[in-house]
């Protein structure tokens, strides 16, 4: 899968829990989930549920503390989906 | 844990503590009851000269047995006096009124429970058994 796909299906995910609208339409590998697109740490649950739904991988409770921005959920995805 | 041992644990008091009792619980749900005291607070203003239970009480009445007791229930001995507790989200509809002195009991249903956040499927139903309320509702340590 290519980083551009990936960027994509993310955009797709957390569009319903964003809350700044400029940096959603502007998102990129820096782009933090919290910081950045105002997803509140409940929403962010539901945007984990939602990554592990659509890549169908389990994501651990030690990922998840690292998923705080679209490169490291890249990451994660990517790791998640070679150990499958 | 007993139900006995799980309403000592919430972190409410009068007159803020809306459960009676628990019916019954386990990892998948809970089930519980509340009876309105018709000499509540509130219904002195809710509304004027004409007291019907605010739908924001039956919300709390539905967190309270359907996300909190569960919730400790599940986190068992994590959960102590230092654990602080939030309502995250709730989308509610209301189909029925409820006055005093009813008493009512709250069904609830664990959706998932994960990275400290508990989302049930939460229905309250009367006497009658008669839904007054249902929908979901999310909590989560802070």
């Amino acid at each position: 899968m290519d980083k551009k796909e990936t960027i994509e299906k993310l955009k797709n995910i957390v569009k319903p829990y964003i809350k700044n609208q400029e940096a959603f339409e502007n998102i990129t590998e820096k782009t933090d989930f919290i910081a950045d697109l105002q997803i509140n740490s409940a929403n962010l649950v539901d945007v984990i549920l939602d990554i592990e739904e659509e890549f169908d991988i389990i994501i651990d409770n030690q990922s998840m503390e690292r998923m705080l921005d679209i490169k490291s959920a890249m990451e994660i995805i990517e790791i998640k989906l070679s150990e499958k | 844990m007993k139900k006995e041992d799980i309403i000592s644990k919430l972190p409410y008091s009068k007159p803020f503590l809306f459960v009676d009792e628990l019916l019954h619980v386990d990892e998948n749900g809970v089930e519980g009851c509340y009876a309105f005291d018709e000499n509540l607070d509130f219904y002195k203003g809710h509304f004027k000269g004409n007291p019907i239970t605010p739908g924001v009480i039956l919300t709390e009445v539905m967190a309270q047995i359907g996300v909190v007791c569960l919730g400790i229930y599940l986190l068992n001995d994590t959960f102590n006096k230092n654990t602080t507790i939030a309502l995250t989200s709730n989308e509610i509809e209301f189909s029925k009124p409820v006055f005093p002195n009813e008493k009512v009991t709250v069904i609830s249903e664990k959706i998932y429970f994960r990275f400290g956040k508990l989302k049930c499927k939460v229905e309250m139903k009367n006497e009658k058994g008669e839904v007054v309320c249902s929908g979901t509702i999310a909590g989560m340590i802070v």
